[in-house]
């Protein structure tokens, strides 16, 4: 593997995680707290943060580890690294926020088992150096807090009438609060994946007429 | 305050159902439901794997208690829960080998299963006791199980109509578990 | 620190776990490994844990201020309480272990120093959920002053106007928490009763439609009243700042 990577390569690198393996909409990995904690764009957002410096910082680690952790015990120590960094930002949210803390409740401590991050340092990092590693998780973190964000403002919008919460609407909106429940977080991945799946045909159609 | 075994159980199973209420095990859940005879061994194994680490992470809290070192919870109760998934794994494997040959392929994907750690985060957040531990990690199990027999008849009989092609695949999966979700709240203030 | 950290740790033993295979890596090589990342992995987070120390404890408290205050407007200071299963009330010193069965308050004072209500938590089983509610009690007319929410699931719009309906949070603007004759427990308990059915001060009007989440406020100020109370009431003398 060539540590040195090129200019287009790493933008290509990076640009992977967000467009053609979108974790959400494309690999539709780490489906708990995709659905679980956008329930309005700020809760989404720091979601998206937290998720990404654990997959940032795990990735990195697991680099600078990989000539001299041997094959057996690798899924143990990706795990311990992981765990490590989820419990530093465990306790940094909590530093900056209780309000958050208590909104995003477990789902902050189940970054775990996230199984994007297990991936990306299972599939990438064990294999490569530091640097193009952390870009490709950088890639993957902007690209699951995309997905986050699209979830949680299409489900604060409609069931808050709100938007990172400045008011939207009139005072005679009527929220759909089927929108901030369970089921309303099934239904607008859904939807999501419905769109991108008739964009990708209708694509499709036109490359071939 | 004082719930019963009995509600926390009913809770677990239902009213808070840990796929279609709290999002945990997701993964499986859109995985493994595609085929009934694939989605019962999976539930099956994950209450089994969910029993035995809610008793281990009982013990471990016990334990990280005492000695004030609450800050390391997190990384034994992940190491634990692998742990246990191996031992689990290895003890099929001697005393069992038709049932391991059945989950055998399951049982490492359970290491990733959210609703294994949300069982041993949930029981040490609201500080439940010995068999309230246990009822609920069997409650929660249960209700896995449940949920993905639920959804594997139903996509099963979904194989038979005719769905529009843009619709076909998982974002069909997310449509039905939404408005399975939508039935499971009608159980909401059933464990009083 | 890190010296307890470390040999605690279950990580290494992990590696005998694996199967030996022909080509298989030394176990020392895997201990090695194992012993490096949890070492690294240790101080990661005991310094992670500790520059967040003071930041985590300042929001907790300002947290907890903010919802005493709301119970009790007229508050300004608060101090922590125990009241002990004997019947002992001692001030709560330090985060040290609380005895079993000792319930924990909050009494806060006003400006001037004068004692201007208790505040305590509860909590009962909802819709969804634990609902977690904080509520004011004041010594002078022995009733409930004040109500807030600590933490709940319940379904927004419906259950969460516990939070904001008018009506129903007039209910605690001066709810009947007098104690009986021999000052065991309540005189009259407190009781959440349907929409438009409440007739003495002890009982609760529910909200028209979330009967369920109405029920579980009143339940969860009546368990811990009632526990609490008969042990706070007769020392209410040793809450007054010397």
């Amino acid at each position: 593997m060539s540590t040195i990577a090129a200019a287009p390569r790493t933008w290509d690198e990076f640009m992977e995680g967000i467009w053609k393996q979108n974790p959400v909409f494309v690999m539709v990995l780490g489906m708990c707290p995709t659905l679980a904690v956008t329930v309005s764009g700020v809760n989404a957002l720091s979601m998206g943060v937290a998720t990404s410096f654990v997959l940032v910082c795990s990735c990195a680690l697991v680099s600078l580890m990989r000539s001299f952790t041997p094959k057996e015990v690798r899924i143990a120590v990706y795990i311990v690294i992981i765990a490590t960094f989820v419990t530093v930002v465990d306790y940094a949210i909590q530093a900056i926020s209780l309000a958050l803390y208590d909104a995003l409740g477990a789902f902050i401590q189940l970054i775990v088992v996230n199984c994007i991050i297990l991936g990306r340092a299972e599939a990438h990092a064990s294999k490569n150096a530091p640097v193009p590693a952390m870009i490709n998780a950088a890639g993957m973190g902007v690209g699951f807090t995309i997905g986050l964000l699209a979830l949680g403002v299409v489900r604060e919008i409609f069931g808050a009438g709100t938007l990172f919460g400045v008011s939207l609407f009139s005072a005679n909106f009527q929220p759909w609060v089927i929108m901030v429940l369970p089921p309303g977080g099934f239904f607008v991945l859904g939807s999501w994946l419905l769109l991108f799946s008739w964009w990708a045909r209708r694509k499709e159609a036109q490359q071939n007429a | 305050m004082h719930e019963t075994a009995f509600q926390i159980f009913v809770n677990a199973l239902l009213a808070n159902n840990f796929v279609l209420a709290m999002f945990l095990g997701l993964c499986p859940f859109l995985g493994v439901s595609g085929k009934l005879e694939t989605a019962f061994p999976m539930g099956i194994a994950t209450t089994f794997v969910m029993l035995v680490a809610s008793l281990c992470a009982y013990g471990l809290n016990l334990l990280l208690t005492t000695f004030h070192l609450e800050f390391l919870r997190l990384i034994s109760y992940i190491v634990i829960i692998a742990s246990s998934v191996q031992l689990v794994e290895m003890v099929l494997k001697k005393y069992s080998p038709t049932l391991f040959r059945a989950l055998g392929i399951y049982l490492p994907l359970i290491t990733t299963n959210c609703a294994v750690l949300g069982v041993a985060l949930f029981q040490t957040a609201r500080e439940y006791d010995f068999i309230q531990s246990m009822t609920f990690s069997f409650g929660g199990g249960a209700g896995f199980t449940l949920a993905l027999v639920l959804m594997a008849s139903v996509r099963e009989r979904l194989q038979l109509s005719s769905v529009p092609e843009v619709a076909q695949g998982t974002a069909l999966s997310l449509m039905l578990a939404g408005i399975l979700s939508l039935a499971f709240m009608g159980f909401a203030g059933l464990g009083g | 620190m890190n010296q307890t950290v470390i040999p605690i740790h279950p990580a290494p033993s992990q590696a005998p776990a694996q199967p030996p295979s022909p080509q298989a890596t030394p176990t020392g090589a895997m201990l090695r490994t194992m012993g490096l990342v949890s070492t690294i992995c240790g101080l990661i987070i005991v310094g992670a844990y500790q520059s967040t120390l003071g930041a985590v404890a300042a929001n907790k408290k300002i947290a907890l201020e903010r919802a005493v205050f709301k119970v009790i407007p007229a508050a300004k200071t608060i101090a922590e309480f125990v009241a002990l299963p004997g019947g002992e009330v001692k001030e709560k010193v330090g985060a040290g272990e609380t005895a079993a069965g000792a319930l924990t308050f909050y009494a806060a004072y006003d400006g001037s120093g004068q004692l201007a209500g208790i505040a305590a938590e509860g909590g009962a089983k909802g819709y969804a959920d634990t609902v977690r509610i904080m509520y004011g009690y004041s010594p002078t007319c022995a009733c409930i002053v004040g109500l807030g929410v600590v933490s709940m699931r319940e379904t927004p719009g419906i259950g969460d106007k516990i939070i904001t309906d008018k009506a129903f949070l007039a209910n605690f603007v001066s709810l009947d928490a007098k104690l009986n004759g021999e000052l065991k427990a309540l005189a009259n308990e407190i009781k959440t009763v349907k929409h438009g059915a409440k007739t003495n001060a002890w009982q609760i009007d529910a909200i028209s439609g979330a009967t369920i989440t109405s029920r579980a406020v009143g339940k969860a100020i009546n368990e811990s009243a009632q526990s609490l109370l008969p042990r706070l009431v007769p020392n209410l003398d040793k809450l007054k700042k010397s």
